[in-house]
């Protein structure tokens, strides 16, 4: 678990989350997988859950600080092999 | 049989490639077995960076603007109309103002960028920008009357054309202000989306030491939510809010509406193979510059790369040979720093950049490409 940021890092087996949306930036460099995440949270309703699928190594760092500077929530990330899920309640 | 290539909007791409495609297949135009068509909503040709200028005094929009028809060679149609539907299928395109449709073989999409400041409640009422020739023209306004008080810029939506041309603005309002003796009167303040001052990680620690060398304060993690112009303050989807005097807003950028109608991408964006450019979802359809999704800048020298790496596999493919020509990111920009000084980047998808020392020399390197552009639309340079 990342210092100050209340998700857990599992396995996509551990994950019984079903997201309202999902958001494919695989393949998209830094940022673009956040930025693609901050436009689909801003069109988003409270309580939708966001799944964003990034193969950026980047996203790791960049998308827990980022929603930890907003009240949304990172539920879980999903980091089983190269590419990672980000599950991100809307609040 | 004829081979009917389409090239749709008129913009750096679609003209550089225009040109390119007249002086490559110039044989076979003029022997009847390939015609090029460009078709353009605007009968000028508008060259965007001049923009960044026109805020500041320095330029006029219409020195940004010349009739297509004197850029682009005599062997291409050029139609002055608006394309309404792209039938990726049947291969045709519907216009507005042309009964029927026009036929194609190959399609090249370089319909660039639309300003969606709408997206964010407040901007349009409260906000000003330098992305549009109004916007630049009213912005002057603002700011040649601005003596004193808070000049935000915020970095509403990404991605947007030229990514540098936000800082180049900061710099250059400090540069001014200070020359004319009012910075010490008016508080710069800038908004970035994420965590650093730019996309580009390299880009970000080059200029945020230059950001605060100058006072310009920063605020990342800022995703403008909406703006009160009433109350003249700036909200986030964080929860931070900025109070300001004059508010320049980068607003969320969309391509066209055809291209989602068509289903070839989001956002008006053309989904495509970064390396040849084909869209993922329509044979025969390329798409340049803005209009397609390659992860690189939408910047005018993308652009123009782009539509050379374009021209040459259309070459190949209407001789049926195989088309090897690839895009491999190049991106080429200047950043001005100030009032008469500029860096200098160089990148593509290997290699980051890394941002030259700022110099007189870079300014008026930018300044006479800015002029020898013409010479690009043209095809010649």
């Amino acid at each position: 678990m990342f210092a100050g940021v209340g998700y857990s890092r599992v396995l996509m087996t551990d994950i019984d989350i079903e997201p309202t949306d999902t958001v494919d930036a695989r393949g998209a460099a830094c940022p673009g997988p956040l930025m693609d995440l901050i436009g689909r949270v801003r069109s988003a309703s409270s309580g939708d859950v966001v799944l964003l699928l990034s193969d950026n190594e980047g996203s790791l760092t960049d998308v827990p600080e980022w929603v930890g500077e907003t009240d949304n929530e990172l539920l879980a990330v999903d980091e089983t092999g190269d590419e990672y899920g980000f599950y991100v309640e809307v609040t | 049989m004829v081979d009917r290539i389409a090239v749709l909007g008129g913009g750096t791409g679609g003209a550089v490639l225009a040109n390119d495609l007249a002086d490559r297949l110039a044989a076979e135009i003029d022997a009847g077995d390939v015609e090029v068509t460009l078709i353009n909503d605007d009968p000028d040709h508008v060259y965007k960076p001049v923009w960044l200028y026109v805020p500041f005094g320095q330029r006029e929009p219409a020195d940004g603007r010349r009739p297509l028809r004197e850029l682009v060679d005599s062997r291409i149609d050029l139609v002055i109309d608006r394309v309404t539907e792209i039938d990726a299928d049947a291969k045709a395109l519907a216009l507005r103002d042309a009964p029927g449709s026009l036929a194609y073989d190959y399609l090249v999409v370089a319909t660039g960028s639309t300003l969606a400041p709408a997206e964010v409640p407040g901007l349009v009422e409260g906000g000003h920008d330098y992305y549009s020739e109004s916007g630049a023209v009213a912005l002057r306004d603002e700011l040649l009357s601005m003596t004193e008080g808070h000049l935000v810029l915020s970095v509403v939506g990404t991605p947007h054309m030229c990514p540098a041309a936000p800082l180049e603005f900061v710099f250059m309002a400090d540069d001014w202000f200070r020359e004319r003796g009012l910075r010490e009167d008016v508080d710069i303040t800038y908004t970035y989306p994420i965590n650093r001052v730019h996309g580009n990680a390299n880009i970000a620690e080059w200029a945020r030491p230059i950001m605060d060398e100058r006072g310009i304060d920063v605020e990342t993690f800022f995703n403008a939510e909406s703006v009160d112009p009433d109350a003249g303050t700036i909200a986030s989807m964080e929860g931070s809010e900025i109070d300001y005097d004059l508010l320049v807003g980068v607003p969320p950028h969309r391509g066209v509406d055809v291209v989602d109608e068509a289903d070839l991408g989001d956002r008006g964006w053309v989904d495509v193979d970064k390396h040849t450019l084909e869209a993922d979802a329509a044979d025969g359809v390329y798409a340049i510059g803005d209009a397609a999704t390659t992860g690189v800048p939408k910047a005018g020298s993308v652009a123009h790369y782009q539509a050379g790496v374009v021209g040459r596999r259309l070459a190949s493919e209407v001789r049926g040979r195989p088309a090897t020509a690839t895009y491999d990111g190049k991106t080429l920009c200047f950043i001005e720093t100030g009032m008469d000084s500029a860096s200098f980047v160089e990148f593509d998808y290997e290699n980051p950049p890394s941002p030259a020392p700022p110099s007189e020399k870079l300014h008026w390197s930018k300044l006479a490409y800015n002029e020898s552009y013409w010479l690009t639309a043209r095809g010649l340079l």
